[in-house]
């Protein structure tokens, strides 16, 4: 019985403690109608070698392509050593540090890693962190609305550049509470805000900013930061921790900075890995912290006078305010957490820049190959961090797929966001110069030969 | 507690190996660079290993102590699910690749919608739900989305029972609901009269979890969903207990609209100190239309079966998306796994052996002399301790049990909730706990009361042996210390 260490004679013994003769009369409070028999779609039992023969083979499947999609999760080096401690089973398989005495160790890393979130983005308090990017946003907005008693109007204002799955995340989590989501016009040249045409009267909540922008593009932050404040709003910035090795933090943004900064943590020592496990991150100006949502860890003192770490200000939480939480969620990504805080102690602030700056010149040795082919051009000028969207003389998806077909991923199809052909192109600190000629070369091969006809999308 | 990384760190020292090479262009205008420098840690690698291996020997861990956390299925992670979640091609994915790289990672996911859909009798399986919670509000999100699309807009409120999980009034909160709570009779299950007063037609839905979270199973749990349905509302699974009937009893045949599971809980995935979680939703006919997206499909075509996303093209009446990408993908390959190492007749000897683990330990106790809270009831996976009469008599309260077997090296139970038994424990062995580790635990029980019984022992200042002695939450939460400032 696989994970069950009873032998016959404890199941015996024990039932006859109990007084029961078989293990199925413990369930005799269960109406007999209810129990079921077989059940269907699950087969029968692997050994862990059987599972591990069937699970390599459809990893295998995946393979490990030469992947130039960045669109808000980001291939970055991840040192061994992260994974190899968080998995420690003392971390990996923990509970969440309620029993404070006996989850010193998790406490702790959570109390560093708040401290590590806090000096990149240049605020003062930091959650233990949320689900990941995207409902940050969501929890970022319902808290903007309670702090932000002055406007009831329930309605955040988007830069143009703005992650659009945020946006509908956003609106799917905190829409049931009536806050509505707007966007603010976009300039075509440069794909940021449009400040001619910024709205007068529209009585915003928050203005959300992510910097850099889903397309890539880098906004001008001081400005629409300060516009924002003109207006009675708060401001939410969502940032790439990466970029905040180079960029200027959210807390230093305009005249005040932002109120509430959020991101996706994932690019801190988090494997890709369709999609998740991720975090989300969550820093704060301190006024607004007991609007926060989700974990906080303090440090206090024991009864012998001692440092020691407690989560705190536990009197926001649904486990203790049931109804009138700040919000439901009881969980962080504790693990996740884990593992960014290892990655940030190893890298440090000078490896973070390394990381940053070497992201940003591949990213430029790339574009500057990709623009010098034929029917490619930036589709927004300006600068960039490690990103870019490239205007394509013809359909994008046949030209992806047919890169995938010799194992490149050549970015992510920008046409429906852009409205016309466009590709968004990204490549961080693990593409060698060969990795940027191979995709540079396909490229052109593609384009010269006329790709227009190539595969369709989705084919395999 | 041991130095910080930051007092450790030193100017200048680095891990050098794992910084790229410092590379010239950077073509950003001054204007938007950053000014300051951060204070990050700045250690050695082998600094930086030490000082988080020594963190890890801090915690309590399953791997390392018995946890017997009611309510939280802290049951055996298998290694061979982190490993195989952590092989190159599913690690290295980026969510965005295409499905012709994403096959393996897709059929996975297939098979689990597949495999959950029968192990809880629900029509269809949504997967992207990062935890419980975001599961409930997917649940109860698609209960209010099924009532609009009817016109039955006057329907918001959510009945919950009072020993319910904090969770469950929050989210009807988020979800814009008004709750209506009802009381638990005096034998644990829901009181009837007092949910027939409740129900009418502004009931959107009920939240229920079965066995509920006192431990017992809800015995009239047919006439409750009849009372419901007949009412026009919907009933919500809470699936933070299915560990207690996993194989044996299905939400779907108790007449559930929609389910959330707990994969950390009943299908083994880590708990990580405190997430990531993983709260899939099953819902009936009803509610498929609804459901968050994305889903894993599948065609068949020329070139054999092919594994693909469905998204609002699909079901353009879902309540949309909860994640970024595909939810906690990493967590439910470790559940595939999980469910998969288990196979079809595994399933049901989990819930068989959490329960005669449950029962057993529950007995033992009883016989030692503790009060069971239900003692005319059989224990589900879990049951409840009070300490009413110790708190008066001896002076030990729930929560200086807690503290003393921590100084015996066993996690404590769940203490203090449900919210509505005194002094209480909520215990839950689980299945994979074996039958002298179990009698282990009743010693140190023993051991515990006597000493408080007989002695006249006290243990408000307990416990002794840990990294900290009992910490002082008022202050800080008074004297919010949330970040390091070098002093």
């Amino acid at each position: 019985m696989p994970f069950i260490p009873h032998t016959e004679k404890d199941t015996r013994e024990m039932l006859e403690i109990i007084g029961a003769s078989e293990i199925d009369d413990l369930f005799d409070e269960i109406p007999t109608e209810l129990l079921i028999g077989e059940l269907h779609e699950v087969p029968e039992a692997l050994n862990e070698m059987e599972i591990s023969r069937l699970m390599r083979a459809r990893a295998a499947l995946d393979g490990t392509p030469l992947c130039f999609i960045g669109a808000g999760a980001y291939e970055h080096h991840i040192p061994t050593a992260v994974w190899d401690i968080a998995t420690r089973g003392e971390f990996y398989s923990s509970y969440t540090p309620y029993q404070a005495e006996a989850s010193q160790g998790t406490l702790q890393t959570i109390y560093e890693y708040q401290t590590m979130m806090t000096q990149l983005t240049a605020l003062d308090v930091s959650n233990a962190s949320l689900y990941d990017g995207a409902s940050a946003l969501a929890e970022a907005s319902l808290m903007a609305v309670r702090s932000n008693r002055r406007v009831r109007t329930g309605r955040i204002l988007l830069a143009p550049g703005v992650n659009p799955v945020y946006e509908q995340v956003a609106a799917a989590i905190a829409g049931a509470q009536g806050l509505t989501f707007e966007r603010l016009p976009q300039e075509a040249a440069s794909g940021n805000v449009d400040f001619d045409r910024l709205p007068a009267h529209r009585e915003p909540v928050a203005v959300v900013i992510q910097q850099p922008s889903f397309p890539g593009t880098l906004e001008d932050v001081d400005r629409l930061t300060d516009w924002a404040h003109s207006q009675g709003a708060l401001v939410i910035g969502i940032v790439n921790p990466i970029s905040l090795a180079l960029l200027q933090a959210p807390g230093h943004w305009g005249g005040q900075g932002v109120e509430i900064a959020c991101g996706e943590g994932q690019p801190l020592g988090v494997p890709l890995s369709s999609g998740g496990p991720y975090f989300g991150f969550m820093t704060c100006k301190q006024k607004h912290v007991r609007q926060m949502p989700g974990r906080i860890v303090g440090r206090t003192t024991d009864l012998d006078g001692n440092p020691g770490f407690t989560l705190t200000l536990q009197a926001r939480e649904q486990h203790i305010r049931r109804s009138r939480a700040t919000s439901n969620i009881c969980t962080n990504q504790g693990l996740m957490v884990t593992a960014a805080t290892i990655y940030m102690s190893l890298l440090g602030f000078e490896g973070l820049v390394r990381v940053a700056r070497s992201s940003h010149a591949n990213t430029t040795a790339l574009i500057e190959g990709l623009t010098a082919i034929k029917g490619v051009r930036r589709l927004y000028d300006g600068p960039y961090f490690h990103e870019v969207a490239l205007r394509l003389d013809r359909p994008v998806a046949p030209l992806l797929t047919a890169l995938a077909d010799s194992d490149i991923l050549g970015g992510f199809d920008l046409t429906s966001y852009a409205g016309t052909d466009a590709l968004l192109v990204c490549a961080t600190e693990t593409k060698t110069s060969a990795d940027i000629e191979t995709f540079v070369a396909a490229f052109a091969g593609l384009m010269s030969s006329g790709a227009r006809q190539g595969g369709e999308n989705g084919k395999n | 507690m041991t130095d910080l990384i930051f007092e450790i760190s030193r100017s200048g020292r680095r891990a050098f190996a794992q910084a790229p090479l410092d590379t010239a262009s950077l073509a950003i205008p001054e204007s938007m660079l950053r000014t300051d420098k951060p204070r990050l840690p700045e250690a050695s690698e082998l600094q930086t290993v030490r000082h988080f291996t020594r963190l890890s020997q801090m915690n309590f861990s399953i791997d390392t102590q018995f946890y017997p956390l009611g309510s939280c299925t802290m049951k055996y992670n298998p290694r061979a699910c982190n490993a195989l979640a952590m092989l190159p091609g599913f690690a290295g994915r980026h969510p965005l690749g295409p499905v012709s790289h994403g096959q393996g990672f897709l059929r996975c996911m297939y098979e689990l919608q597949e495999m959950l859909m029968d192990i809880t009798g629900m029509k269809g399986v949504s997967l992207t739900p990062m935890a419980g919670a975001q599961g409930e509000f997917a649940g109860v999100a698609m209960i209010k989305a099924y009532h609009e699309a009817r016109g039955d807009h006057e329907r918001v409120e959510i009945i919950c029972p009072d020993a319910a999980h904090g969770t469950n009034p929050a989210t009807a909160t988020m979800c814009g609901c008004v709750v209506k709570e009802v009381p638990t009779g005096a034998d644990g299950d829901i009181d009837f009269a007092a949910l027939q007063a409740a129900v009418g037609p502004q009931t959107a839905g009920i939240m229920l979890t079965n066995p509920s979270t006192l431990g017992v199973f809800e015995r009239r749990i047919k006439e409750v969903a009849r009372l419901v349905h007949d009412a026009g509302g919907l009933l919500y699974y809470d699936g933070a207990n299915l560990n207690a009937i996993l194989g044996k009893v299905r939400p779907g045949d108790m007449d559930f609209d929609v389910i959330h599971m707990n994969l950390h809980k009943t299908f083994s995935t880590p708990h990580g100190g405190g997430g990531p979680g993983s709260g899939a939703v099953g819902v009936n006919d009803r509610l498929l239309p609804f459901m968050p997206i994305p889903i894993v499909g599948k065609r068949e075509t020329d070139d054999g079966t092919v594994y693909d996303w469905l998204d609002e093209k699909e079901l353009p009446q879902s309540i949309g998306r909860l994640s970024g990408f595909m939810g906690n993908s990493g967590v439910l390959l470790r559940a595939y796994v999980y469910i998969r190492m288990l196979g079809r007749d595994g399933m049901a000897r989990v819930s068989q052996y959490a329960t005669l683990n449950a029962n057993y330990l529950a007995v033992r106790l009883r016989d030692a002399g503790f009060e069971l809270a239900y003692p005319g009831r059989r224990a589900s996976h879990e049951f409840i301790v009070t300490l009413k009469k110790e708190a008066r008599s001896a002076n030990l309260t729930a929560m200086d049990v807690a503290k003393a077997l921590l100084d015996k090296n066993y996690h404590a139970p769940t203490t203090y909730f449900p919210l509505l038994v005194p002094e209480c424990l909520l215990i839950e062995p689980t299945e994979t706990e074996s039958k002298e580790t179990l009698d282990n635990f009743v010693a140190a029980m023993i051991e515990i009361a006597t000493a408080a019984r007989e002695e006249g022992v006290e243990f408000k200042e307990a416990p002794y042996t840990m990294p900290v002695r009992r910490l002082d939450d008022v202050k800080a939460a008074r004297q919010l210390d949330l970040v390091y400032r070098p002093g």
